[in-house]
């Protein structure tokens, strides 16, 4: 009884802000507006709207993009946190601490910092300029992929350090023990055995890169325009709130069907006894 | 089960008791402005003279107003919206006709403004500042002569260049540029200058919105595309710049105040607006803002130095081909389209 008590609040939530919502958005998304009488119409006019006007394109560069900045974080994510998970407790706390210290700060804050250090007469330019250099860095898709990098590299490496820290050593002294060396431990050990750290990782970095707006308008100056921007757009300066809801239900579907892939992933490496991140 | 649901209903209950209880006799007005367009002292000695609170919040660009005013949730008593964006709202009926007997400081505005295209003699709206939109430029960086728009396509400037990311107003450039109204409803006309914003894409440095201001003044670009009163607001602090009215035309603009229909306290917006147009207030608002005033007797207070603000208080003659921007109806959605589409572009 008391379970069921205790999961009220919860369900109640839950209708009030995730289900609710969402049947708002699909049913606007399906919805043009009679410009008479300002009523509702049902439509598919606005998911043709997008194939027409080729956004495609838009979603595929966004796709690229957030694809280009989860590589990344892959790459300096996984050795940093095997590099956290081999130190000996007390200074693995501090380097931890260390480590989500700049999230304490607003994520915005952290982006405009960036404006600075790249700008025309920023940080990098002016130690530059004494070699007689001058880069445009700031306003480019460089400087998107570096701020998505930048902001989303914790949510990589966290998870995937719960996951090696919690591999049992002896599975390592075993392997050690047959003989194996230190790169068949890793591609037949730890690598298999993190997966489900590296899975979530890759989920945490690509979900909020995809859809991103703040960076790409911030660091891209405009001109970098994502799906996450033309949604922006849709509500707050265009006024067509039928046709963002569609470009939202459209990417909605694109991280679905990309978690049913991960996840898929996720079930296989199951059966073979991973460990769990959770 | 049961318990849960009377519970649910208890909170709910007190919580719009609580909602119900906050809400007393005290006037409070609720005013809504551009960013960093008041002298906010002068709010201060409105509540003192009046008794009456204000409430103030502000906007960047008058898409965002409209959007706020038209998805409820908020109850602005005064507005400054523009001259296009009045005439879509009178429209829609989303404004309130002006008494003009509460406001007897009319009489100090300007009889030019009394006409305007898109509200004759005041029914909705007075007039509060108005501007052009022209090319402020960098005189340590740019050393050709700046009279045209053509500047802005030229390869020279590449990554020198600042637009704004503003629909009509950039729109607007391209089409001045090849010689059409801005208020074009021609859509082969807008689909040309869609591509000639598309083929400036390489050339801009970015896509800005209040922040031009500081970024020319950091030197992070040698152009850009800006209204009269942020140009003067920078060249009176700074001596490199310099700023533009181009030969093609431009836009020149009006910003209104306006009550909206549904506004709670129209008796305390009246006395509001009737206090905007004081010319000691107005003095102190464009001394503040920098940007035109339609005020003849604030005009009168000006220093020579501003009243001859040739971007400012232009002449009839440069005035010729510039006009103010109209509600296109409907059309909209082609600027609409044409925007995004732009915006897309790679």
């Amino acid at each position: 009884m008391l379970k069921k008590y205790s999961a009220t609040p919860y369900v109640i939530w839950s209708i009030l802000f995730i289900v609710i919502p969402l049947i708002l958005i699909v049913t606007y998304s399906l919805s043009t507006k009679n410009p008479i009488n300002g009523q509702l119409v049902f439509s598919f006019s606005n998911y043709r709207k997008f194939l027409e006007l080729k956004f495609i394109n838009v979603l595929l560069k966004s796709v690229t993009l957030a694809f280009k900045a989860t590589i990344i974080c892959i790459i300096l994510g996984y050795p940093m946190a095997m590099i956290l998970s081999k130190m000996e407790a007390k200074l693995q706390k501090k380097l931890i601490v260390l480590f989500i210290l700049p999230m304490w700060m607003n994520f915005l804050m952290r982006t405009y910092a960036w404006m600075v250090i790249l700008g025309k007469n920023g940080f990098i330019n002016k130690l530059l300029s004494m070699v007689g250099l001058n880069l445009n860095l700031l306003y480019t898709r460089g400087a998107v992929l570096l701020g998505m990098v930048y902001n989303f590299l914790p949510f990589m490496v966290l998870p995937i350090f719960t996951v090696l820290l919690k591999i049992d050593n002896n599975y390592i002294e075993a392997a050690e023990d047959l003989g194996a060396d230190k790169l068949t431990v890793f591609r037949k050990i730890i690598f298999p055995l993190s997966m489900p750290g590296l899975i979530s990782g890759i989920t945490m970095v690509f979900m909020p890169a995809v859809s991103t707006f703040v960076i790409s308008n911030l660091l891209g100056g405009g001109k970098e325009v994502l799906i996450g921007n033309l949604i922006e757009q849709q509500f707050l300066v265009l006024n067509n709130w039928n046709f963002g809801s569609a470009l939202s239900v459209i990417l909605m579907i694109f991280i679905l069907v990309f978690m049913a892939f991960i996840n898929k992933f996720d079930k296989d490496n199951d059966d073979k006894g991973g460990v769990g991140l959770w | 089960m049961k318990k849960n649901v009377l519970l649910v209903l208890i909170i709910i209950l007190s919580l719009s008791f609580l909602y119900g209880c906050s809400s007393n006799d005290e006037v409070v007005l609720n005013v809504y402005n551009w960013g960093d367009y008041i002298d906010e002292s002068v709010l201060d000695d409105f509540t003192n003279e009046t008794g009456i609170k204000i409430n103030y919040e502000t906007y960047p660009t008058n898409e965002d107003m409209l959007v706020k005013l038209t998805q409820g949730g908020s109850n602005y008593d005064v507005v400054f919206p523009s001259d296009y964006m009045i005439e879509k709202m009178k429209k829609e009926g989303m404004l309130s006709k002006l008494d003009k007997s509460l406001i007897p400081n009319l009489e100090n505005i300007d009889e030019n403004f009394s006409n305007l295209e898109f509200d004759k003699g005041y029914e909705y709206s007075v007039p509060y500042f108005w501007g052009t939109v022209g090319i402020l430029y960098n005189k340590n960086m740019v050393d050709d002569k700046v009279d045209s728009w053509d500047i802005l396509w030229d390869e020279k400037y590449k990554d020198q260049i600042l637009m704004m990311d503003s629909q009509r107003d950039t729109i607007m450039v391209a089409q001045k540029k090849l010689g059409y109204s801005m208020n074009s409803k021609n859509v082969e006309e807008l689909e040309k200058a869609k591509e000639l914003l598309i083929a400036q894409k390489p050339l801009v440095l970015a896509y800005v919105g209040d922040n031009v201001k500081d970024m020319m003044i950091q030197g992070e670009a040698a152009l850009a595309v800006v209204w009269s009163g942020e140009a003067y607001g920078v060249m009176s602090e700074h001596e490199e710049f310099g700023f533009a009215l181009p030969k093609e035309g431009s836009n020149y603009w009006f910003d209104n105040i306006v009550i909206p229909k549904d506004a709670k306290n129209k008796e305390a917006a009246h006395k509001f607006i009737n206090f905007l147009l004081d010319p000691e207030i107005g003095f102190r608002n464009t001394d503040y803002v920098g940007y035109s005033t339609p005020n003849k007797k604030t005009f009168e207070m000006l220093d020579d130095e501003v009243k001859a603000r040739k971007g400012a208080y232009p002449s009839d003659e440069l005035l010729e081909n510039f006009e103010v921007f109209l509600d296109p109806g409907d059309f909209i959605e082609e600027y609409n389209r044409v925007w995004t589409e732009f915006k897309a572009a790679n």
